[in-house]
C-alpha cells in the first residue's frame, strides 16, 4: 500500500509539474502533427498507397513525438540533481521506472488523441470507425513504448550525445511493438474484426509484459554508477 | 565492562575504480553514532565518491559498508529512512512550489501528518511565507535552505552533507552552520565534505583529509586549531602534488 502511495506521489509530480508549464506536451503535440501535415502533402487521401503508408505514418508521428516527451521527462529529472533525491528515498528502484513510464505514457496517450483526429481527417477516415481497437491498440503501444524509453532515457541522459542517443538505442528495440502496433492499426482502420487483429494485439501484449519486467528490474542497475 | 558501541558508519576496504582509474583507494573508517567528521581534500581527492557510495547512489568495486550494522546494499530502503542528504544540487523540481515539494518527498518518506510537518520545517527555515512559491523563482540561498527543509523533513539520525555552502549568501551560510551546530548538539550522526577549512574544522569532532582517494590522515578536532589544520592540510595537499603531479 505504501509503495502504491509512493508511486502515485511520482506521476501526480509528472502530471503537476507538465500541466503547469506544459513545455512537454505542446513541443510532442506540434511535432506530432508537423508530421501529419507533411504526409498529407506527400499521399493522395483516399488512394490504395495512402490506406497502406497510414498506419505508418500515424505511428511515426506517435513515436518521433514521444522521444521529445522521453528525453525532456528524464533531463527534468537530472537538471537539479532530482533523480539522485529519488534514489536517496526508501523507495524501490523499480517504483521510480513505473512512475516515470506512467507518466510518459499518459503524455504520449494525450497527443495521441489529437494527432489521430487530424490524421483521419487530412486521410478522409471516420474517426469513430474501429475507435475502440484504435484505443486498445494505442495503448497497448504506448505502454510499451514508454517502457522501453523510460529505461534508455535514463541510460541515454548521462551521456554526453544524450539527445541522438536516445532514439538510436530506442527504435531498435522498439520494432517488435512498433510492428505490432502499425499491423494492428492497419487491421483496425481496414474494418478488420477484433478476431483478424488479434495476433498482434497478443504480440503486442506479451512485449509490453516482458519489457515491463525486464525494465522494472534492470532499473536500479542503471541508476547507479 | 561495557561493550563499545555498534559505528553508525563502517567502512572496510572500500575500493572504486572508474575503468582503470581508482577513485577510492583501500578506505576504512569507522564513525561512531552521534559524531560529526569532516573530511577535506583537493578536488579529485575521492570525497564526493565516497559520499555518493555511502548514500547507494553509487556501488562501490568493492569493500563492505555497514550503516547501523546493516549492510548498505541489503537494507537501502530501510538506512535511506534515516539518512538526510544535503548535496551540491538542491534535488528540488523547479515548477512545483516550495509546499508540492516538501509533499511529495513527505509521501517517499511515508512521513506521518504531512502538512503540519512541512508548515514546521518551512518555519525552520525561514520559508513559511514562500511555500506557495515555485521553486523557479527561488534565489540560490533560498533553495538551499529549502533543500536543508526537504532534508530534514524525515527527522533523520544521519546527515550527508556535500560542500553544502557552495554558493550561498552571508546570511544563508550562517542559518546553516547554526543549523549543523543544533543537529551536532542534538547529538546526529553528520558526515560533511567541505573545502572551507575553517567552517569543517568549527562543525566537526573529528577531520579526515582525502588524497589521491586514499586518507592521508585523520585527527580529532581537540587535536588541531585552525592555524594546524591548515598547516598539516597544506602541506600534505603539496607534499602528494610532488610525488605525483598536479593532480594530487
Amino acid at each position: 500500500m505504501s509503495e502504491l502511495r509512493k508511486l502515485l506521489a511520482l506521476i501526480r509530480k509528472d502530471l503537476l509539474a507538465e500541466f503547469r508549464t506544459k513545455e512537454m506536451i505542446s513541443s510532442m503535440l506540434m511535432f506530432a502533427l508537423i508530421v501529419v501535415v507533411i504526409f498529407n502533402f506527400t499521399f493522395d487521401p483516399g488512394s490504395r498507397a495512402t490506406a497502406e503508408a497510414g498506419p505508418g505514418i500515424l505511428w511515426v508521428a506517435f513515436t518521433f513525438a514521444g522521444v521529445l516527451g522521453l528525453h525532456r521527462a528524464m533531463v527534468h529529472e537530472v537538471e537539479r540533481g532530482c533523480l539522485h533525491g529519488l534514489m536517496l528515498a526508501p523507495v524501490e528502484r523499480g517504483i521510480i521506472f513505473l512512475g516515470k513510464a506512467v507518466g510518459n505514457a499518459i503524455f504520449i496517450f494525450l497527443i495521441e488523441l489529437p494527432t489521430f483526429l487530424l490524421f483521419s481527417i487530412f486521410f478522409n477516415l471516420d474517426f469513430w470507425k474501429g475507435i475502440d481497437k484504435l484505443a486498445v491498440i494505442f495503448f497497448l503501444g504506448t505502454i510499451g513504448f514508454a517502457a522501453v524509453g523510460t529505461l534508455l532515457s535514463a541510460i541515454s541522459v548521462n551521456t554526453r550525445t544524450r539527445e541522438i542517443m536516445l532514439p538510436i538505442l530506442l527504435f531498435p528495440i522498439e520494432v517488435p511493438v512498433i510492428i505490432s502496433a502499425v499491423n494492428a492499426t492497419a487491421g483496425a482502420l481496414a474494418g478488420k474484426n477484433w478476431s483478424e487483429i488479434s495476433g498482434w494485439l497478443k504480440l503486442l501484449a506479451g512485449f509490453d509484459l516482458i519489457f515491463l519486467m525486464v525494465c522494472f528490474v534492470t532499473f536500479e542497475y542503471v541508476l547507479e554508477e | 565492562m561495557s561493550a563499545s558501541p555498534t559505528p553508525a558508519i563502517e567502512v572496510k576496504n572500500l575500493v572504486k575504480a572508474f575503468g582503470t582509474f581508482y577513485a577510492l583507494r583501500d578506505i576504512s573508517l569507522q564513525i561512531a553514532p552521534g559524531e560529526s567528521v569532516a573530511i577535506f581534500g583537493p578536488n579529485g581527492a575521492g570525497k564526493t565518491t565516497f559520499l555518493r557510495i555511502l548514500s547507494a547512489i553509487s556501488r562501490p568495486t568493492s569493500g563492505e559498508i555497514f550503516i547501523h550494522a546493516q549492510r548498505l546494499h541489503e537494507a537501502t530502503a530501510l538506512i535511506h529512512r534515516q539518512l538526510g542528504v544535503i548535496g551540491h544540487q538542491s534535488f528540488l523540481y523547479d515548477d512545483l512550489t516550495a509546499e508540492e515539494n516538501l509533499l511529495f518527498y513527505a509521501r517517499l518518506y511515508d512521513v506521518l501528518s504531512p502538512s503540519p510537518r512541512i508548515q514546521e520545517v518551512l518555519a525552520e527555515v525561514g520559508l513559511r511565507e514562500r511555500a506557495k512559491d515555485r521553486v523557479r523563482a527561488f534565489s540560490r540561498g533560498m533553495q538551499q535552505r529549502l533543500a536543508i527543509a526537504r532534508a530534514m523533513l524525515h527527522n533523520p539520525s544521519l546527515l550527508f552533507l556535500d560542500e553544502p555552502y557552495t554558493g550561498l549568501d552571508q546570511h544563508a551560510a550562517s542559518m546553516l552552520t547554526s543549523w549543523l551546530s543544533r543537529l551536532r548538539s542534538e547529538r546526529r550522526t553528520i558526515l560533511l565534505v567541505t573545502h572551507d577549512l575553517d567552517q569543517g574544522l568549527a562543525l566537526a569532532d573529528r577531520v579526515v583529509i582525502f588524497l589521491r582517494g586514499k586518507i592521508a590522515w585523520e585527527k580529532t578536532a581537540r587535536e588541531l586549531d585552525q592555524q594546524t589544520l591548515r598547516q598539516l592540510y597544506f602541506d600534505s595537499v603539496a607534499g602528494a602534488e610532488r610525488r605525483f603531479g598536479a593532480t594530487a
